[in-house]
């Protein structure tokens, strides 16, 4: 019966050939190393997953962003589980990314012909940290406050746009519910839409291009 | 190849993904379930006498509106609820409370003296000074509260739930 469905829908969706383009192509010998996009895809989804559910009592505004936040770690059940996942997944997160950057770049992995396989990459490595960085802020306690200070500061020091930058990254001339408004909107839809597309394009590359083996003595 | 009794890699391999992507799945979709479920779960009930003011400011015969509010918390908020009471004096010693809940879909009925009837604007839901139904949609009569009186002050017993 279940092969019966799965024969259905495979002559239809064609889910043999995806999975063996996807899954089963050739892969050089490789290492743990190599497994590190894979991890990075995982946490982004689970990244995704938790955050979903946070955002069903989370509230944008400074008024009640630390008090909803205190709801979901002491009233709503598994709330602590929940946001504890997506804290320390946003961490790990961030290790797992840049590790996958070093190893491509010690391997030299970013050469002729997957240089736009590095450019979407390190499009996703970016993402990642403005996703840290506008995440960051949500909770809107004394840290956040503060990092949000320093982090839109940071691009005042340019000359002559500094200002200007900083004005545009806070929503006007102070952190405020402005700044905490767009950081939401930049943390769960702008880039979590560029991800999507950056890495659809990536595994894209990665599966057209498969990936390079492992230098040796005589490269 | 040959067909080994034993289990093959490959199989193994599949089993072990599957069982172990299933334990995540649970281990994850519990929660989530809980943690979606649980504020409806929490129910705080209240039960209290609640004061209308003296029975003497209402006069006989006539529906006579009191509003009050009632507070509670939900979440990281308090939420106000704000009640209608329609206070019917029928004698000197005889009061009917009933409370301004439209019994079709909670909106909130008004009494028309010159109809002399309780109108409920949503759907033309209309009750008469007893508090039953005319015509209109609502199921049933309006809710009564029960009520007391001591010391000449008029109360009315609200549960909520």
């Amino acid at each position: 019966m279940t092969s019966k469905v799965v024969n259905w829908l495979d002559e239809r969706l064609g889910l043999t050939s995806i999975y063996d383009t996807v899954l089963d192509r050739k892969v050089p010998k490789v290492n743990w190393w190599f497994t590190l996009g894979s991890a990075s895809l995982i946490l982004f989804l689970l990244q995704g997953v938790t955050g979903i559910f946070l955002s069903v009592y989370y509230t944008p505004s400074p008024d009640h962003a630390y008090d909803s936040i205190q709801v979901i770690m002491n009233d709503v059940a598994f709330g602590w589980l929940i946001r504890g996942i997506h804290h320390w997944g946003a961490t790990l997160m961030v290790i797992v990314v840049v590790a996958h950057m070093l190893r491509t770049f010690y391997h030299a992995a970013y050469k002729y012909p997957r240089e736009l396989t590095w450019i979407t990459g390190v499009v996703l490595l970016l993402s990642t940290l403005g996703m840290g960085l506008t995440g960051y802020l949500l909770p809107m306690n004394q840290k956040s406050y503060w990092a949000t200070t320093v982090a839109t500061e940071i691009p005042g020091t340019i000359p002559y746009i500094g200002s200007f930058i900083t004005r545009v990254l806070r929503g006007g001339a102070d952190i405020s519910a402005v700044t905490l408004g767009r950081f939401f909107a930049v943390h769960i839809w702008f880039l979590p839409a560029l991800i999507v597309l950056a890495f659809g394009i990536h595994m894209y590359l990665v599966i057209r291009l498969g990936i390079s083996y492992i230098p040796n003595e005589d490269d | 190849m040959a067909k080994s009794p034993h289990m093959s890699r490959r199989e193994f391999v599949t089993i072990f993904v599957g069982l172990l992507g299933t334990i995540m799945a649970v281990v994850v979709g519990l929660p989530s379930i809980g943690y979606i479920f649980s504020p409806a779960l929490k129910i705080q009930k209240t039960e209290a006498w609640v004061s209308l003011g003296p029975l003497e400011s209402y006069p006989i015969g006539v529906p006579t509106l009191f509003n009050f509010t009632r507070t509670r918390v939900n979440g990281w908020e308090k939420t106000v609820n704000s009640f209608g009471v329609y206070v019917l004096r029928e004698s000197e010693e005889n009061t009917v409370t009933y409370s301004n809940w439209c019994t079709h879909l909670s909106c909130r009925v008004t009494w028309h003296e010159d109809e002399e009837l309780y109108v409920c604007p949503c759907h033309d839901g209309l009750f008469d000074i007893n508090g039953e139904v005319i015509s209109g949609p609502p199921p049933r009569p309006l809710l009564q509260y029960a009520n007391k009186v001591e010391e000449d002050i008029l109360y009315i017993r609200l549960e909520e739930a």
